[in-house]
């Protein structure tokens, strides 16, 4: 679950005057033909930079956006639940283990992007320090963070990159199971008891703040990198995503009779774009920044794993001489 | 048919495969590896969909919903061996724990695939196929770190010692055992310590483990009566959280 909104920061320098202008040349062109660049084909450095900064950040996403939904499964109402949450949870660990395959491709091992999440050198989508407190929490994850994910997934499943776009491919499909079993348990509160509902309406409370951050920093202020969107890098703006997005989602919502904390929010009927109150942009760069309910939280569960499971690989490392018979 | 032996039967494999898939998805998003976050949660949900099989032929037997009957008992009404409910520990003891549990339950499921009582059969056969993914993770896995270095052999050969008492909790004698075997249900508790002790013993025996003398061990008995370690209620407190918020309510 990515939202890719904190993915580019300001290139300072593109450092395109060191490289090789014959192909640099012919890799726009394969791009601009709708070619698809292979791990071993030339690239340049600042393409191949980007590319691992946000591939790393989006499977970072995925294990610690696996953390906030993961406490309730040991607390999910019966089995049905119990049964999807398991499977939609373990999804995304998977998601995370295709999307570092996809980023080792272009060279970082990855053990060293694990090192660079829990030292916190690298990042992953904000909404995921915030805390579920309440199963409808969980439930508003699985439907609309998802919804979210899936609409910046798809776009960049149309970008350059061949590793990372087959990943996305499976990644949506499976995402677009969970939106459905979201969806589901979303539906079964709005039409509960009185106790169901209020729970649920809460969780839209608190969740829309970091919901509208999803995407990123609106397009005024956000860093314009031509570039990257000619490199099919950044796929669409981070205002157009949050606008399809509310385009998909808001009626929805509204039809099961929950409201939303923006009495600003309309759609405009003659520019077909969705008005809101602006997030609140210092929140989002405080918590970007680890000033967040839960970063420390989430960095110290991952470094626990991180360092319990250590004996477990250096022992998979070892030769063995005792067992060399094959397994099955 | 004798219906209270069947029962009985029936309670003690469901709470099991109940307690360990919830021990299970707690390694969710903590595993030493992703792949064995993954591995850990599809034997989840196999075991949780396996519990929720067994609770519904229970249904079927009169007993109440599924829903009902797992979410809303207490610890001393669950039959599970005291072996499942302990906590994780750390990745050796539940490597080791699944390790001695999957080898009984692949057996035992094997076993159940003839019973005389065919809706039972029927999901055995079913269930067979799952656990022998079950198993091979297992083997795989304490064959490697059984083998690997003097810390993964030191750590495995605590865990081991001080789960089997706990495994062997998992055969605890059944007041049903004669009529079970007699009526063709199943082969009975004695038969299954026997076949998995052999199977246990080769595995260990491929490693650098040392198999402690069963013999001199003292069962952790209990659990199939209702006596469990403290660890069972908290855990059934929290999986119950939500769905006792308004058990009536549709989730």
């Amino acid at each position: 679950m990515y939202g890719g909104g904190n993915t580019f920061e300001g290139i300072k320098s593109t450092g395109l005057e060191t490289e090789d202008p014959v192909k640099l040349a012919e890799f726009e062109a394969r791009i601009e033909r709708g070619e698809k660049i292979e791990p071993h084909d030339w690239m340049p450095q600042l393409y191949r930079k980007q590319l691992i900064r946000m591939i790393e950040q989006h499977a970072h996403s995925e294990i610690i956006g696996a953390l906030p939904e993961g406490t309730w499964i040991t607390r999910a109402p019966g089995f049905k639940r119990k049964l999807a949450l398991m499977a939609k949870v373990q999804d995304e660990v998977g998601h995370a283990q295709l999307l570092y395959g996809a980023a080792e491709t272009l060279g970082k091992p990855r053990e060293q992007m694990l090192d660079d999440l829990i030292s916190g050198k690298s990042k992953y989508s904000n909404i995921f320090n915030y805390p579920a407190f309440t199963w409808a929490d969980s439930c508003f994850i699985s439907w609309l963070v998802d919804a979210g994910a899936i609409v910046n997934q798809l776009a960049n499943a149309r970008g350059s990159y061949g590793p990372y776009c087959r990943a996305l491919e499976r990644i949506c499909a499976e995402e677009s199971f969970h939106l459905k079993y979201g969806h589901h348990c979303v539906i079964h509160l709005a039409t509960g008891s009185q106790v169901q509902r209020d729970m649920m309406q809460a969780a839209f409370n608190r969740w829309w703040p970091p919901m509208m951050h999803f995407f990123g920093p609106s397009d005024k202020a956000s860093v314009h990198s031509e570039i990257l969107m000619r490199w099919k890098v950044k796929m669409s703006s981070n205002d157009d995503q949050r606008n399809q997005f509310l385009d998909m989602y808001v009626p929805k919502i509204w039809e099961l009779g929950f409201t939303l904390p923006d009495p600003n929010l309309r759609k405009n009927t003659e520019t077909d774009k969705w008005e809101y109150t602006e997030p609140d942009w210092e929140e989002f760069k405080r918590v970007i920044n680890g000033d967040g309910p839960c970063n420390a939280e989430r960095l110290a569960v991952r470094r626990t794993a991180e360092e319990r499971g250590r004996w477990v690989r250096k022992a998979l490392l070892a030769p063995k001489t005792e067992y060399v018979a094959p397994l099955a | 048919m004798n219906e209270q032996a069947l029962k009985e039967l029936l309670y003690k494999m469901a709470d099991d495969q109940l307690i360990l898939g919830h021990r299970n998805s707690e390694w969710t998003g903590f595993g030493p590896l992703l792949e064995e976050d993954i591995a850990f949660s599809s034997m989840a949900q196999d075991k949780v969909g396996q519990s929720q099989a067994l609770y519904t032929i229970l249904h079927e037997l009169g007993e109440g919903e599924p829903d009902t009957v797992a979410f809303m008992r207490n610890a001393d009404q669950f039959h599970n061996c005291q072996l499942v409910e302990l906590p994780n520990g750390e990745y050796d003891f539940s490597l080791i724990r699944h390790f001695l549990f999957d080898t009984a339950e692949a057996i035992r499921f094997e076993m159940l695939s003839n019973s005389s009582y065919a809706p039972l059969a029927q999901l055995a056969k079913k269930i067979k196929g799952e656990l022998r993914y079950h198993t091979m993770h297992a083997n795989i896995w304490i064959k490697q770190l059984g083998a690997a270095t003097e810390e993964s052999i030191g750590k495995l050969q605590q865990s081991l010692e001080t789960a089997l008492p706990y495994a062997l909790g998992i055969f605890e004698p059944s007041p049903y055992e004669q009529e079970l075997i007699s009526e063709g249900i199943f082969e009975g508790e004695v038969a299954l310590q026997d076949v998995w002790l052999k199977k246990v013993e080769e595995v260990i025996g491929q490693t650098k483990l040392t198999m402690p003398d069963v013999a001199s061990l003292t069962p952790a008995f209990g659990g199939r009566v209702g006596k469990h370690s403290s660890h069972l209620q908290p855990l059934l407190d929290e999986m119950s959280e939500v769905f006792k918020i308004d058990p009536g309510a549709d989730w």
